[in-house]
Order: structure tokens, then C-alpha cells, then sequence
């Protein structure tokens, strides 16, 4: 046990923090949402520059090839210096690595570089209004038509969808099969006649996710990813790395919120009194115990090579204690807290997906019950 | 980086888990708690295979390992519920290795890790408040913190008076007055490591309680069904595991930090041992819930789990004054002191 860093590490993350420092965007611009998605890009489009968009794609696609060790630090450091999130998130952290992943030489030549640089955005869409958690018995269906497909369906909570080219789409392709088998994963390109897109305003205000429409939309064979009916294994390797990206950026984001938690309960004169304490020293505990979780499962991995089930209770945690600590804020911030356009009332909003994206905790649960801890399935 | 157990380390652990499942069977767990009494020749066998001195530097007579090992073992001991004075002891010798003068690192370090001497600890505040002492008046010398630092007294020398608890696998005892020789050295990282090492037992405690509580829900049948199928059942189970684990990765970094980092010790352990004594409450009080009501009779063996949590989880204070501590250290307030004298 060594939870020092070695000498290439550390000289890893000087590496890191230098460029950002160098490099940090500043601020990005506030109430207009296409101009901040367009500034994120560019951010992006200079990280692609100077090599560190594809933190953990190997280098013979663009990426840099880091170690998930590598991986960690470089998300420590993003969060560290408060940089923004690149635009094409969904492209780089599950669209890219599936095509690396299980993508054909031609996919790989066609998709990976525009992800790199942000030029087309990735938007996933998986779930459906009557397919959520139970995402197996989605509806959207694909019909084979003269050298492609043609998907009729609706898609629902698409992140992104409004900006995206590319759509990572999982659509039925055979109607008899188990539910699990007859789903194909698809790459659907969002520009065209049979794809409407139509904003969700949220309970933030602003519109990130989307509904989307398809009727007869088209795809072409050379755009499906693994075998025709295969689609569910795909799907997982793609929540694999989605909650895999998750964990390592999320604990920094953590330690930021907790920081300006202190600040603002000192700023309000609490800090000596004694419930505050208490939760002030949860949060710190909790983060801590999350933030040391996933170097545990991190290690694990390097030796197996897959991301177990344990992964689960750091989103589980991440969830848990945002939502705690930013409700906390709200609480503490008097007006400011519930008054909209605040930054307060923003985080403290937000974070009430957090239980649900990506997986609802109660489903994070079921996974641990079953696949850790061995108790019996529901159904 | 690396945040695993080493093979050294893993091996150390696995010889624990088997040396208590084989020795400490709950039946034997329930003789020695009925008679409030420990087994000495089982003592003697750790003693021979090390333990009390596992963190001992070879000069004083140990084994010249680190916390990590110490805890692993603990965390065993813990999983058992062993009724032994090995965390007393190997408590106790960790204080005196921290802090100790030459003399009382030589009168006593090599007696306790040979298992000769057994020890104990805990702590008297200046206005006559004592915390519950693990292993007195069984033991032959004691630690006593009193605010200033901590004292060593052979423990035949201390007023105490034997207090009978709810934990019947372990004797306790309270003090009247602090009394002793001071020792001169670095009594804070003394009482983090200890602080570490009742941690790491209190992990295995919840860790039992989870695996009990997980076997039980597989097998009982409530309505032709597993009661382990139902999700306020199966989710108040991976509520333990989060609760565990949560628990285990603290207790690990705060025994690497205190020998690999010791600037991180301070926030390290008040960090562990808040999550730890809460942890293992939450689990084994959870854990009877799933059994029902074979969970609350005297002939069930998850009593002495739960009972020790309790009384374990306050032996430097309650997890309230270490998350004070925590809050302290993270920065908020004057930094009001640890609460707690121990
Ligand atoms: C901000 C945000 C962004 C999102 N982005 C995307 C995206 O880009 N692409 C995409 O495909 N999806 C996206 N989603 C959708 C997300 O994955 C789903 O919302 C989620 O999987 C839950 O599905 P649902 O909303 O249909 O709720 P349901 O599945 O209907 O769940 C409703 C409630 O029932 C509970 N429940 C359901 N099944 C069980 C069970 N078996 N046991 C116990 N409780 C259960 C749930 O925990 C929840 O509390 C996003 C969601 C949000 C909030």
C-alpha cells in the first residue's frame, strides 16, 4: 500500500498543472447558453491541441494514452483549476471509447478525430418516456430497408441533443427476440429530414436535455456498432465508461463545493455552532471516504482490467453528499439561496438529477444487493 | 500510487481471519462474554505469532511493522469479537512507541509485545471525568491521556473501579484520578494511531454484522420469498456495505498516513474514527432489524457485534467530538478542542 504518488507521476501532474494555468480559458460567459456551449468548445478544441482531450484514449487515436492513475490526476487538476467541462463530454467519455472499443477500422477513421476536436458533438440516447431504469424494454424500432435502417420511436432526457451530429441510439431490431437480444446500437446522424429535436426546459430554467423524434429516420449499415441484435452488450460497455468518467471527475467537484460551503458559513457566523460543524465534518468525512473509494477501485481495476460492480457506490456517493451539501447552502445562504440566478440556488437545483442520471441511486442499490452482496433478485 | 493491501499484508490479514474463526467460534466468544474472562493460552498464541507488538520497532522487542498490518490484524480481531487484551496492549504500546521515554519504552515495550505484560488506556479529564479504560483493572500497565498529554502507571498504582458494560467480551474500567509518570514524547500521534487501530476493529465488527445480516436475508423466507428480495430489506443492506466500505478505505489511509505521512495523521484519523464508531453502530443495529426478532434474544450471537460497536465506538470519545475535531481541522471556527480528554 502506497498512496504516494511515484516520480513520473508527480511529474505528470506538474505537467498538467502547468499547461492549465497557462492555458485556463478564464470565466466562462453566464446567461447565454449557446454562447457558453460555443466557449466550451473552443476550450476543447485547445485541449485537442495540445494533445489532452483524449486523456484516456490510446494515442493511436489522438488520445494521450494515460494510465488511469494518469487519468485521475489529470481530472484532480481540471477540477483543481476550475476549468470548464469540454463541450463534446458525451462524445469523448462514452461515444469514442465504444468506437475504439468495438467500433470497425472505418468507424474509427470517420468519428474519432471530430469528437476529439469538438467539431461534432455526441448525444446518447438511451432512454425512452416508457423506458428508464428498465432500459432493456425500450420501444424505438429499426427496420431493415435496401442497405440500411429505418428507426421510428421517441427518445426522452437526450443531454445535448440540440447540438449534437451524432446520436449513440439504441433501437429494436427484433421484435421476438428476449428483450435483451433484439437491440442494435446505432449511430444515428441527427441531421436529417426524420429527426426533430425539441428542448426540455428543466427545473433549473435552462434547456439541457431533449426530447427527439424519429420517424423513418435513416441509418445506414456501416453505422451499426458490434453485431445486428448485440446492441445490449455495447450499451453496457458504454454505461461502463460513463460511470467510470464520472467517479474520477466528480470527487474534485465535491472538494470545491465543500470548500465554498466553509467559506459561506463562515462569511454567515456559523461556523462555531455546533450542528453545522457536524454536517460540515460529514460532508468532509464522506468525500474523503468517496475520494479514497475510488483509488481502491482504481488499483482493483489496474489489476483486472474491469470496472466491478463496486462502482456503484461512488456514484451512489456523489449523489448523496452533493445533494446533501448543496441543500445545506441553500439553507445556510438565507435569500440568496433560493433566489434564482444565484450560483447557490443553480448548484443546489441541479444536483437534484444527480440521484436520478446515470442511473437512479435505487437502481445503484439493486446492482450492489445483487451483483456485491449476492441477495436474491427481485423478480 | 497504489491503495491495496501488499501480498505481505494480505497474508497477514488471512492468517488473522483463520486464526480467529478457528479459535474464537462464537460459542467460545459467548463462554469467555458469560464469564467475563479471556483465555490466556489463546493470548499467548498472539503473543507468539507477534500482534501486540506488530508495530513495535524491533529494538523495543516487535515486529517493526507498520499500522497497516496492526490494523488488518484488528480488524480480524474485531470480526471475531475476540474477547483478548490484544487491543489494549497493542494499544497501549503504540502510545508508549509514540511517546514513551527511553526508560518506559524499555520497561515496557518488550514485555508487552512478548505478551509478558498486558496494557490498557483511556483517558481523565482535569475536572476528575473519566473515559471508559479498555482493559482495566485486567492489565498490568495503563496509558492515561489528561488533557496535557498522557501519563504511564502501572496499572496497580491507578484508583480505578471496574465498570461492568453492555460489552461483555472485553473489561473496562473507570479512573478517579489521572495518575503516572509523563511521558515526554509526541502523545498526539500517539493517541491518532491508537485512534487508527480502534478504527480498524470497528470495521470488522461492521463488516461481520453486514455478512450475517447478508446470509440471513438469503435464507429466510417471508411471504414464499427470500426476505433478502425485498428492497427494504436488500437496500438496507448495501446501505451497510456503503457504510463499511466508506469506514475500510479511511481506516487504510489513516494507517498508511501515519507511518508514510504523518502531517495527514491528525485529520486522517478523527476522520476514521467518526466514520468508524458510526459505521459500525449503524450496521449491527441494522443488521438485527433484518433478523427480526431473533435479533433481540440473548441466545443470538449478534448481540456481543452490536454491543461491542457501542461500547468500543466511544473509547476516545464519541463519534460527535471527532467530527467536531474533523470540523475543526477542515478549517471551520477557532478550532474548538477534540471534546474529549482521551
Ligand atoms: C439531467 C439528466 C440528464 C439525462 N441525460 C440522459 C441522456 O443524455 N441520455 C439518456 O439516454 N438518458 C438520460 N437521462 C435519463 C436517465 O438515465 C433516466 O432518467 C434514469 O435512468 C431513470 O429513468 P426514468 O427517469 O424513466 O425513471 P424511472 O425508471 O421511471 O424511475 C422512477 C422511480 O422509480 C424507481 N425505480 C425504477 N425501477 C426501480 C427498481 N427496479 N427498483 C427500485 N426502484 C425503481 C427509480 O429509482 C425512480 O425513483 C438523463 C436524466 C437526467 C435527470
Amino acid at each position: 500500500m502506497d498512496l504516494s504518488l511515484t516520480e513520473s507521476e508527480a511529474a505528470f501532474r506538474d505537467e498538467v498543472r502547468t499547461w492549465l494555468q497557462e492555458n485556463h480559458p478564464g470565466p466562462s460567459p453566464e446567461g447565454d447558453d449557446q454562447a457558453e456551449f460555443e466557449f466550451r468548445r473552443s476550450w476543447q478544441r485547445k485541449m485537442h491541441e495540445a494533445g489532452w482531450a483524449g486523456i484516456s484514449w490510446p494515442q493511436e487515436y489522438g488520445g494521450k494514452g494515460a494510465t488511469l492513475i494518469e487519468q485521475a490526476i489529470f481530472n484532480e487538476e481540471l477540477a483543481r483549476e476550475s476549468v470548464p467541462a469540454p463541450a463534446n463530454v458525451l462524445g469523448l467519455v462514452m461515444g469514442g471509447p465504444v468506437v475504439i472499443a468495438q467500433g470497425t477500422d472505418d468507424q474509427k477513421e470517420r468519428w474519432l478525430e471530430p469528437i476529439l476536436s469538438g467539431d461534432e458533438i455526441w448525444c446518447q440516447g438511451f432512454s425512452e418516456p416508457e423506458s428508464g431504469s428498465d432500459l432493456a424494454s425500450l420501444k424505438a424500432r429499426a427496420v431493415k430497408s435496401n442497405g440500411g435502417w429505418k428507426v421510428t420511436g421517441q427518445k426522452v432526457w437526450t443531454t445535448y441533443a440540440h447540438e449534437a451530429k451524432w446520436c449513440m441510439l439504441l433501437a429494436r431490431t427484433d421484435q421476438d427476440a428476449p428483450k435483451h437480444k433484439g437491440i442494435t446500437y446505432f449511430i444515428l446522424d441527427m441531421e436529417q429530414p426524420g429527426v426533430e429535436v425539441r428542448p426540455l426546459r428543466q427545473i433549473t430554467g435552462e434547456a439541457e436535455f431533449n426530447e427527439i423524434f424519429m420517424e423513418e429516420a435513416e441509418v445506414p449499415d456501416e453505422n451499426v456498432i458490434g453485431d445486428v441484435g448485440g446492441g445490449w452488450q455495447v450499451a453496457i460497455t458504454t454505461l461502463m465508461f460513463e460511470r467510470a468518467g464520472l467517479g474520477a471527475a466528480a470527487v474534485m467537484g465535491l472538494r470545491r463545493t465543500l470548500n465554498d460551503l466553509i467559506a459561506l458559513v463562515t462569511e454567515r457566523g456559523l461556523e462555531d455552532d455546533p450542528l453545522v460543524r457536524q454536517r460540515v465534518a460529514e460532508f468532509q468525512i464522506g468525500i474523503e471516504a468517496m475520494r479514497l473509494g475510488a483509488l481502491r477501485t482504481l488499483t482493483a481495476t489496474m489489476k483486472t482490467g474491469i470496472p466491478g460492480p463496486e462502482g456503484s457506490l461512488g456514484k451512489w456517493q456523489w449523489a448523496k453528499y452533493n445533494q446533501a451539501m448543496t441543500e445545506m447552502a441553500s439553507e445556510v445562504a438565507g435569500p440568496d439561496g433560493v433566489k434564482v440566478g444565484t450560483e447557490t440556488t443553480y448548484r443546489f437545483l441541479r444536483s437534484r438529477a444527480n440521484s436520478i442520471e446515470g442511473g437512479t441511486t435505487e437502481v445503484l442499490q439493486n446492482i450492489i444487493a445483487e451483483r456485491v452482496l449476492g441477495l436474491p433478485r427481485l423478480r | 500510487m497504489n491503495f491495496d493491501l501488499s501480498d505481505e499484508q494480505r497474508e497477514i490479514k488471512d492468517t488473522a481471519r483463520q486464526f480467529f474463526a478457528a479459535r474464537f467460534k462464537p460459542e467460545k466468544v459467548r463462554d469467555l462474554a458469560e464469564s467475563r474472562s479471556y483465555d490466556d493460552g489463546l493470548y499467548g498464541q498472539m503473543a507468539e505469532l507477534g500482534w501486540p507488538g506488530i508495530a513495535v520497532a524491533e529494538a523495543d522487542g516487535g515486529q517493526d511493522l507498520g499500522l497497516v498490518e496492526l490494523a488488518v490484524t484488528l480488524e480480524e480481531s474485531g470480526y471475531a469479537c475476540a474477547p483478548s487484551p490484544l487491543m489494549g496492549s497493542a494499544g497501549a504500546a503504540l502510545v508508549i512507541s509514540a511517546a514513551g521515554s527511553d526508560e518506559q519504552r524499555a520497561e515496557w515495550l518488550p514485555r508487552l509485545a512478548s505478551g509478558e505484560a498486558t496494557g490498557a488506556f483511556g483517558g481523565v479529564s482535569p475536572d476528575g471525568q473519566s473515559t471508559l479504560f479498555c482493559d482495566l483493572p485486567t492489565a498490568d500497565v495503563a496509558v492515561v491521556f489528561d488533557g496535557d498529554g498522557a501519563l504511564l502507571a502501572p496499572a496497580s498504582e491507578l484508583d480505578c473501579e471496574a465498570a461492568e458494560t453492555i460489552d461483555a467480551t472485553r473489561s473496562y474500567a473507570t479512573v478517579v484520578a489521572a495518575a503516572g509518570e509523563r511521558m515526554p514524547g509526541d502523545a498526539d500521534a500517539g493517541r491518532d494511531r491508537l485512534a487508527v487501530a480502534i478504527s480498524a476493529e470497528l470495521t470488522g465488527v461492521g463488516q461481520r454484522a453486514m455478512d450475517m445480516a447478508v446470509e440471513y436475508a438469503r435464507e429466510r423466507k417471508q411471504f414464499d420469498r427470500p426476505i433478502g428480495s425485498y428492497q427494504a430489506v436488500s437496500h438496507r443492506c448495501a446501505t451497510m456495505l456503503l457504510a463499511v466500505e466508506e469506514s475500510r478505505s479511511l481506516v487504510y489511509y489513516a494507517s498508511w498516513a501515519a507511518d508514510a505521512e504523518p502531517e495527514s495523521l491528525p485529520m486522517a484519523a478523527a476522520m476514521a474514527c467518526a466514520r468508524a464508531s458510526e459505521a459500525a453502530w449503524e450496521t449491527t443495529a441494522s443488521a438485527l432489524q433484518v433478523f427480526g426478532g431473533i435479533g433481540f434474544t440473548w441466545e443470538h450471537d449478534l448481540q456481543f457485534w452490536l454491543k461491542r460497536s457501542r461500547v468500543a465506538g466511544r473509547m476516545l470519545g464519541s463519534p460527535r467530538e471527532h467530527r467536531d475535531r474533523v470540523a475543526a481541522l477542515a478549517g471551520l471556527g477557532a478550532g474548538a478542542p477534540a471534546g474529549a480528554v482521551a
